[in-house]
């Protein structure tokens, strides 16, 4: 996708060119400053595509935000119709042509009333215009739709010449004008005025697709001026026109290293122990019931516990279907609705067109300035636009939330069956955390998983997290990883008491052989004391046998010197003394 | 300014008692409008002498009348009575379309 550069080059642009602001948003973004000043611009288009509204718009916002008044000369409708037509877009022009800010002109021109028997000029509407422009000093002048003359005059040649002069007039009158035109067979209008009109021509179309209507604009030629050439779709709300320029955000936005809560602490420590960037975006995706929005309301929960505003966008369930589930596991989203934090907006998909759902969530983010978006789900757009069309959207919804800083949680449902690593709508490349919910189909079950597939900027868990859904709300678990993979849900519990078992069998083993020892020991030492009773009787034993014999042989020596004393014998030598 | 023409003849009582108001709307003496007087004149002498009152109005005089009385080219030639209006455009040179604009023919006829 090109990315205009609206910002330098128009600059030079506005020097040789001096534009006027229509006041429309995003009109004046993408012509670079607004439509040419004092000159004629021409708005065609089909029936109904809006070209009535733009011009009347470029009038009031003239009257009204840059103090520049101007005429209203309609062909077709009365002042009457007109105001009442305009009113339902918040244009008060009862009150402006009070002020003398607005003039509204009808111009009925009844061909079957009138008789044509000569030459004739268009002075008349000459002097209405001129009388009109100087009754309130106007600078802007709509010419709705002039072709209408085509139909009322016969004589082309004349009204032709007469057109010509017209515009000439307009430019020597300083007056910025829009003329519109509807849209003709191979040109841009039915009698060609872009003839005369030529240095600015924007073309709105309103096409019908699947039941669905878009409104686009597109300059077409902008003489001495760049502008955006792409088509830009555009919306008419009860606040007027806005034109949403696709390329003119750029990738710009500030960014911030603040980390927040995922609301689940066993994610957080899975994304660096700290969650996710603020302001960044995250997709959630997985097949139905892998539990998305159950993720997002703990997200949620965590925002309006740091007392974040939140918005949640739910394309397929109602407010009150989104607080009874989520009590279901433990979230009650009531209290935070009343306190304000949490809003609401519960649409379907197919209520209207892309581009209104886009304004529609850019007027209520512009209302409730929330710091965190949930867009459940993303995938549901599909039903009301093509994928290009729904990527090119969210691409824009991306930008606008990015530069506003806000986190969003995007959920996106993946069809069963494909890949689950690809979004059906191919923006995972635009998100900066994805995270996978996956079931895991194993032994006759599903289950849950959930994996981090990416996260820009911060070291993620590399791992598979089963992922339960209790009445307390998520709780993420360590996959078991056994030699058949990842074991989840009952197979993990299998395993588990598997090893619970064997657990206690070996304890069990234990217990045994420390007994076996104990035993051992007892029968050790139950065998010393017997020994030691046995040695203390042996020693007792042979302590007296030793000591009677040493008792015989004193007794021996004792009686050995008795007989020699009474021998009288000389042998006292022999006693060593 | 308007500027009056009253009828030639003086007898201001047509005979079926029908008066033709005519206002014939220009801006500013420029060929084509007094080509067109002209022009309106001689055809009411012919065929409504003393049943006709002509207003000329000046556009550049009264610039607001233009959009009161829906005028878009000039000359535009308005009958103002008999009702209903009928509105004719050009400097009435051609007569045939005059007389059937005004319905003057149906009516003589």
């Amino acid at each position: 996708m090109a990315v205009v550069a609206g910002g330098h080059a128009g600059n030079i642009a506005e020097r040789a060119l001096p534009k006027i602001r229509t006041g429309i948003q995003g009109l004046d973004e993408i012509t670079g400053g607004g439509i040419p000043l004092g000159r004629p611009t021409l708005v065609c288009g089909t029936a109904g595509c809006g070209k009535t509204l733009l011009a009347m718009e470029f009038l009031v916002r003239g009257a009204t935000q840059f103090n520049e008044p101007g005429v209203f000369m309609a062909f077709e409708e009365t002042a009457a119709e007109l105001t009442q037509n305009v009113r339902s877009l918040g244009f008060d022009l009862d009150a402006l042509v009070e002020q003398k800010k607005i003039a509204l002109d009808y111009v009925r021109i009844e061909r079957s009333e009138i008789e044509e028997t000569g030459e004739y000029d268009l002075e008349g509407l000459f002097v209405r215009l001129g009388c009109a422009i100087d009754f309130i000093g106007a600078k802007r002048v709509v010419l709705d739709t002039i072709e209408s003359l085509f139909s009322g005059f016969s004589n082309e040649a004349i009204l032709r010449a007469e057109l010509r002069r017209l515009f000439h007039w307009l430019k020597a009158k300083g007056v910025t004008a829009i003329i519109t035109g509807e849209r003709g067979d191979g040109q841009f209008t039915r009698h060609g005025l872009e003839e005369y009109v030529s240095d600015c021509v924007i073309l709105l179309d309103h096409r019908v697709s699947e039941n669905l209507s878009t409104r686009r604009l597109r300059i077409v030629k902008y003489r001495g001026s760049v502008h955006g050439t792409n088509e830009y779709p555009f919306l008419i709300d009860e606040t007027g026109i806005s034109v949403l320029p696709i390329t003119s955000v750029g990738l710009c936005h500030e960014v911030s290293s603040e980390r927040i809560s995922t609301g689940i602490a066993r994610l957080d420590d899975m994304l660096g122990g700290k969650g996710y960037y603020r302001g960044s975006s995250i997709l959630v995706s997985g097949t139905a019931g892998s539990g998305k929005t159950s993720m997002a309301a703990h997200f949620t929960d965590a925002a309006c516990r740091r007392g974040d505003k939140c918005l949640y966008f739910a394309f397929e369930e109602s407010q009150g279907q989104m607080v009874r589930n989520m009590r279901s596991i433990g979230i009650d989203l009531e209290p935070r609705i009343t306190q304000g934090l949490l809003h609401f907006h519960a649409a379907r998909p197919t209520l209207s067109g892309l581009e209104m759902h886009l304004t529609t969530m850019h007027k209520w983010i512009n209302d409730i300035q929330p710091r965190t978006v949930v867009v459940d789900p993303i995938s549901n757009f599909t039903a009301a636009g093509t994928t290009t069309e729904v990527k090119a959207m969210l691409i824009r919804l991306i930008d606008f939330l990015k530069s506003k800083q806000i986190t969003t949680v995007f959920i996106d449902l993946t069809s069963g069956g494909g890949p689950t690593e690809q979004t059906d709508i191919g923006v995972s490349s635009l998100m900066d955390t994805w995270l996978l919910l996956r079931d895991i189909e194993l032994s006759g079950e599903r289950n849950r998983s959930l994996y981090v597939l990416k996260s820009r900027g911060m070291a993620h868990s590399n791992q598979l997290r089963e992922f339960l859904l209790t009445d307390r709300g998520v709780d993420l678990l360590g996959v078991y990883l056994g030699s058949e993979g990842v074991l989840t849900g009952s197979a993990r519990l299998a395993q588990e008491s598997r090893e619970n078992a064997e657990c206690i069998a070996l304890g069990q083993e234990i217990e045994a052989r420390q007994r076996e020892l104990q035993r051992l020991r007892q029968v050790l030492e139950s065998q010393i004391t017997v020994m030691r009773a046995d040695f203390q009787a042996k020693e007792e034993e042979l302590a007296r046998t030793i000591a009677q014999q040493k008792a015989r042989v004193e007794r021996f020596a004792l009686d050995r010197r008795e007989m020699a004393h009474s021998r009288k014998s000389d042998t006292q030598q022999g006693d060593g003394r | 300014m308007t500027d009056v023409q009253a009828s030639d003849d003086s007898d201001s009582a047509p005979p079926d008692g029908k008066v033709w108001e005519l206002r014939l709307y220009v801006a500013g003496q420029t060929p084509k409008s007094v080509k067109a007087f002209a022009n309106l004149k001689k055809i009411c002498e012919e065929h409504l002498a003393g049943q006709y009152r002509i207003e000329v109005i000046d556009l550049i005089d009264n610039p607001r009348l233009a959009r009161d009385d829906q005028i878009v080219a000039i000359p535009t030639l308005v009958r103002k009575l008999p009702k209903p209006m009928r509105k004719i455009i050009g400097d009435l040179a051609n007569t045939e379309r005059v007389l059937k604009g005004l319905e003057i023919r149906t009516v003589l006829v």
